[in-house]
């Protein structure tokens, strides 16, 4: 049952609606992988969608991330339209040859010849007490090849509507789901027919410093931006949303009327996306600049399983409120 | 050696060994072209292992598909591309049937259905699966046949193709040219199990083993295996029983094998023993031989001109094709 603008649906609803709204209206589209029939999916994503499809449409995979991933870009190369689930990042190492080194070159390769339409999702990041190897950030990887789109909706609009410009895509295109947003509830707006796989969005404006953050930290920054309004800084909050390519033209718009900027990024510091965004604002926006950028990236640690410790571990509220007074000149 | 098979005409016998000597004489000019330096990066030939790519291709239809390795040069020639741009790919240039972005590691052609020669060793399973599945989702006879040497049997994505082809039973050929060296490697040096077939028992895959040196044996279990698949029955493995006669790649000096080896090989390669074979049984003649290899080098000479007289890709064109330029069909 699909739903309408101003339903309030879960996230992971909301991508469930999606692909099976892309299953009805495309017979070249299935889904593969892990879990995602008999199971319903490793997060329910997928749940129910066995008995509405069946087997051909709804393939469970034996656990061979490698196989599967690479047969999803064969199948697409050969003209269908798949939909492969990584149950998390994490196992996406697994299937990094094929992602790597098959779908991102052979458009380049084969001189334009053959394409590869393939949709690969997988769920992302920390948060659960999973510990190190379920707690990966690891999108800044993807981020980095060229011949792979790589988008992270955040938001219940986004959820419903990436996956329709996904599909459309000639290209690879590779969706992170936060792990921790699946049962967040929100209300479905007109926004999620306005999705796409460039554009980054201002989910709140504010003229004193510019937050730059994508996935589950977003709603950090949101919440961060509200108790800094108490203390008198206005903060804008800009979601990436597609982290290949890089939106540079709206995050230097808003860095142009701040003036200020802290990136927040769950991935770990060194060689991340933060530093890229960072190094963009440099190169574009130097002069706009009234402060040194600040960064807040998780600790470089394999993610610990204790909740105290796995939260100092992640950007929290706390210390992005605390990066934002450190750029802003406050003294500590 | 063996005998002819029956009913096999004179015809037949000079189409197969043509096709074969039109890839050596290409691959030898190729060898002498690295060396003058029209050709680089790395360059592998296929000497020796020639019956397998013509007696698969024998086989193979429009609607099926290819995927290939690095050594694929053969592969390509047998299935049908034109000399002229399979050279210019070789070279760079712009005319290259890959548009000279992959070089020899990596020929593409979309008119013959060919996914490419793939540089990482198993990476082309999965691709083949991929192939097979979208064939079979759309109903269609088509079957994918995926090249890759004895090596690749060692990778995890060989083990995974293999179960996932056949518990979907999905219409691949899973084609091992087992020429016994992982680039240096012995067999018997890396495997636990040298015999690449019995692997697929394990899959409940399939499995036959043929002397990778006559053509015609070749072509019998590829039929078997291209039937099998199109009955909706599932995968085969083959292995091809093979040899390279010359080095793995132009950098390698063969320190690990005897120079002997190679001879006693050479001596039941599988243009000698073609021939052999033809002249024996009274279907050829020494100038029917000559005639044909000199139509090959003069097929050679006309690629080798085309890929020289072709021009470089622009570099303004550096990133064109990273991201598609107009919707897939």
């Amino acid at each position: 049952m699909t739903t309408g603008t101003g339903t309030v649906i879960t996230y992971r609803e909301a991508m469930k609606q999606a692909i099976r709204e892309a299953l009805a209206s495309d017979p070249r589209v299935f889904v593969m992988g892990e879990d995602v029939g008999k199971y319903g999916g490793c997060y329910a994503v997928t749940k129910g969608l066995l008995d509405e499809f069946g087997e051909e449409r709804i393939r469970d995979t034996p656990l061979s991330e490698s196989a599967f991933v690479g047969a999803g870009v064969g199948a697409a190369v050969a003209g269908m339209r798949p939909i492969v689930e990584i149950m998390t990042v994490n196992f996406s190492l697994l299937a990094a040859d094929q992602i790597v080194n098959s779908a991102a070159t052979l458009s380049h390769m084969s001189g334009g010849q053959f394409h590869v339409p393939l949709v690969i999702r997988m769920a992302t990041g920390a948060g659960r007490q999973l510990a190190a190897q379920h707690s990966h950030s690891l999108e800044c990887w993807y981020a980095h090849v060229p011949g792979l789109r790589v988008v992270e909706p955040a938001t219940i609009d986004d959820a419903r509507g990436v996956l329709r410009p996904a599909l459309a895509c000639p290209d690879p295109v590779l969706i992170f789901e936060p792990n921790s947003l699946y049962n967040m509830e929100g209300e479905l707006t007109g926004a999620a027919a306005t999705a796409d796989l460039s554009t980054a969005r201002v989910r709140r404006e504010g003229k004193d410093v510019t937050l730059v953050t994508y996935g589950a930290s977003l709603w950090r920054c949101m919440a961060a931006a509200e108790q800094l309004a108490a203390g008198g800084v206005e903060a804008e909050v800009v979601d990436l949303r597609s982290l290949r390519p890089l939106d540079d033209a709206t995050i230097l718009a808003s860095v142009r009327r701040t003036r200020r900027v802290v990136i927040v990024d769950e991935g770990w510091r060194t060689g991340g996306l933060a530093a890229e965004v960072a190094m963009r604002v440099v190169e574009q926006g130097f002069y706009d600049l009234d402060a040194p950028i600040g960064r807040v990236c998780s600790e470089e640690v394999p993610i610990p399983y204790p909740k105290h410790l796995e939260d100092a571990a992640l950007p929290s509220v706390e210390r992005i409120v605390t990066a934002v007074r450190r750029t802003m000149g406050d003294a500590e | 050696m063996n005998e002819l098979p029956a009913g096999i005409t004179r015809e037949r016998g000079l189409h197969l060994l043509t096709e074969m000597l039109r890839i050596r004489q290409f691959e030898g000019r190729c060898a002498e072209l690295y060396s003058a330096g029209r050709i680089r990066g790395f360059l592998h030939l296929y000497d020796g292992e020639e019956a397998v790519a013509v007696g698969v291709m024998q086989v193979l239809g429009k609607g099926d598909s290819i995927v290939s390795t690095y050594r694929e040069h053969g592969h390509a020639i047998a299935r049908g591309i034109a000399m002229g741009p399979l050279m210019a790919e070789l070279y760079g240039k712009r005319t290259g049937c890959s548009g000279g972005r992959g070089g020899s590691m990596h020929i593409f052609d979309a008119a013959t259905r060919f996914y490419g020669g793939n540089a990482i060793v198993g990476g082309g399973l999965p691709l083949a699966v991929g192939i097979g599945l979208a064939e079979k989702m759309r109903g269609g006879r088509g079957v994918a046949a995926c090249f890759f040497g004895e090596g690749a049997a060692a990778e995890g994505e060989f083990h995974e193709s293999l179960n996932l082809a056949a518990l979907w039973k999905l219409p691949v050929l899973f084609l091992c040219e087992n020429n016994l060296y992982a680039m240096g490697t012995a067999l018997a040096r890396s495997e636990s199990q040298t015999d690449i077939h019995a692997k697929a028992a394990a899959y409940g895959v399939r499995a036959v083993a043929v002397d990778g040196m006559d053509v015609f044996a070749v072509e019998a279990a590829t039929h078997g295996a291209a039937d099998f698949a199109r009955a909706g029955k599932g995968p085969t493995l083959i292995e091809f029983r093979t040899y390279r006669f010359r080095a793995h790649s132009m950098f390698d000096a063969q320190l690990y094998r005897d120079k002997a080896e190679v001879e006693e090989w050479r001596r039941h390669g599988p243009v000698i023993s073609l021939t052999t074979r033809l002249k024996a049984a009274g279907l050829m003649t020494e100038d029917d031989f000559q005639r044909i290899q000199g139509e090959a080098d003069a097929e050679v000479k006309a690629a080798v001109d085309f890929a020289e007289q072709s021009e470089w890709e622009p570099v303004e064109d550096l990133t064109r094709h990273v991201y598609a330029e107009v919707s897939a069909p």
